[in-house]
């Protein structure tokens, strides 16, 4: 009797569970969260702390705010970031001020971990929202953050 | 003329065989020596070494604030807990008052992580005694809470949101909205995972019974985590020396004497709703407050030795400092939930199948880089 017994209590199992995939297979439309990328590429916002990579966001007038500290090439745990920095003569004091000439960044080193951007006194590094990207070649990864001619915003001071 | 020559010369050797580095079922590049009498299982060896990054020699030579990122690549499941230890050891050092908002979100995120790693963990096991459907179903849930620690941390995975002192940054606004969303929608959803998967035949046949360990041995073998816990050792951190807001909260601890797989898989699900209670306990009163303290910008810990354990999803992670009082520690030993769980494999297996290993293996949750660090 325990035979047809074990029988019966496993089909009635194997129905219980058929009975959630069964509930899915008629309502799969609703409530799916996969998502068609890259069909949705368009459409696809990610959120606006996501970790894409390291900027230097510059205004129109092709400024920015890094004066060249060193505190997010201190604080980088793996040397992602280099600033290659000399002293110019600022234009409006005449006197000699510190400031960048490259900032460079490894993207291909970077683990996102945020402390760079962390430690910007002035805000002038942070993360893009981007995440594509793939290159074809290693040394696309080193990216100069700061646009050529650029200079610092007047004013901005660690 | 001995005719039964040939016979008399034949002896029986043993059979090895290799599992993994890249066997599915071993969740990582985890290799596994058996050797083996046909089907039965004679002993495992585990050879670990394949994803050894030298985590704990990189601690040296990094200052307090940049080990925090290392622990996210150790137990990558559970990551934020990771790093809680490791800002709580800095912190306790420093004797630093962490004010109550960063303990609450602390322990919030790291019960939803826990969940997660749960969820996770529930759908690859699923999938390693044969039933795919767990997969997506454990991942579709898993991906919710992904999407939480997306919008408030910025990453899904190593998250590296503990800084020694605090948060990086406050929450997002719309986080206590979505973890509640999260919470309703996960309590519809936890009962289908025992119809769909506890309660089958099949499955309670693969489990129970299977993998058995004692008490006695769990405690010896230093188990931890819902595998000591499914033997009957009580060993929950959060119970027995409670951090950041746990001890505000009331929760039980999931015991089970069977001591089998499908003990500890029962752990895991009843742990789920726990964490949940946690969680509800919490979300509704985050207190006001700064989520940083200022500390200096190089940290350096006082001359000594300092010792700071919690509860990953996994078990008992302890951090281990000794500081000569420079800015980085002299050593950094990490005690992982993995190793030593690990390390029971070959006498929960022995006497078994093949298929019986594959069944322990996942109920011990290991994940290798955790194991390798």
């Amino acid at each position: 009797m325990s035979y047809f017994g074990d029988i019966a209590k496993g089909i009635k199992t194997l129905l219980t569970g058929m009975s959630v995939t069964g509930k899915y297979f008629l309502t799969s439309r609703k409530g799916a969260i996969t998502q068609q990328y890259p069909d949705n590429r368009e459409t696809l916002k990610m959120f606006e702390r996501f970790r894409g990579e390291v900027v230097m966001p510059h205004d129109e007038s092709n400024e920015h705010r890094c004066t060249g500290c060193q505190k997010c090439e201190l604080a980088c745990p793996n040397g992602s970031i280099e600033i290659i920095w000399d002293r110019q003569i600022d234009a409006e004091t005449g006197k000699k001020k510190k400031m960048i000439d490259q900032h460079i960044y490894h993207l291909g080193m970077c683990t996102m971990c945020g402390l760079c951007i962390e430690a910007c006194p002035t805000d002038a590094i942070v993360w893009a929202q981007n995440f594509e990207n793939s290159v074809y070649d290693r040394s696309y990864l080193t990216k100069v953050l700061n646009k050529p001619e650029s200079k610092v915003k007047a004013g901005i001071e660690d | 003329m001995d005719t039964n020559i040939a016979t008399s010369n034949l002896k029986s050797e043993d059979y090895f065989i290799n599992m993994g580095p890249q066997h599915p079922a071993t969740h990582g590049v985890l290799r596994l020596l058996l050797t083996i009498d046909g089907e039965i299982i004679k002993k495992v060896e585990p050879d670990l070494g394949y994803i050894h990054r030298s985590i704990e020699k990189m601690c040296e030579r990094d200052s307090y604030q940049q080990i925090v990122h290392l622990t996210d690549r150790m137990d990558y499941l559970s990551s934020h807990i990771n790093n809680e230890a490791v800002c709580l050891t800095v912190e306790n050092a420093l004797q630093l008052e962490i004010p109550e908002r960063v303990k609450v979100i602390r322990t919030i995120i790291g019960e939803l992580t826990r969940i997660a790693s749960h969820t996770l963990w529930w759908g690859v096991m699923g999938m390693d005694v044969g039933a795919l459907t767990t997969y997506f179903y454990g991942f579709r849930d898993r991906e919710l809470i992904n999407d939480i620690f997306e919008e408030t941390c910025g990453a899904r995975l190593t998250m590296n949101y503990n800084i020694p002192g605090g948060l990086m940054f406050d929450i997002h606004p719309n986080f206590v909205k979505r973890t509640k969303e999260f919470i309703a929608h996960f309590k519809t959803k936890l009962p289908e995972y025992d119809r769909l998967l506890t309660g089958n035949v099949i499955f309670q046949k693969r489990m129970k019974g299977v993998g058995i360990l004692t008490k006695e041995d769990a405690i010896s073998f230093g188990a931890s985590g819902p595998v000591g816990r499914g033997s009957g050792y009580s060993c929950d951190v959060r119970k027995h020396h409670p951090y950041s807001a746990l001890d505000k909260v009331t929760f039980k601890e999931v015991l089970r004497t069977e001591g089998d797989s499908l003990a500890r898989y029962e752990v895991r699900i009843q742990e789920m709703w726990e964490s949940m209670s946690i969680i509800e306990q919490l979300i509704d009163n985050i207190p006001e407050g700064d989520v940083q303290v200022a500390t200096n910008a190089v940290i350096k810990l006082p001359k000594g030795e300092f010792y700071q354990k919690v509860e990953t999803a996994r078990g008992e992670l302890g951090v281990y400092v000794i500081s000569t009082g420079t800015k980085n520690p002299y050593r950094l030993k990490f005690r992982s939930p993995g190793f030593s769980n690990l390390s029971l494999l070959n006498h929960i297996a022995v006497g078994g199948k093949i298929g019986d290993l594959v069944a322990s293996m996942a109920t011990l949750d290991i994940v290798v880089p955790d194991i390798d660090r």
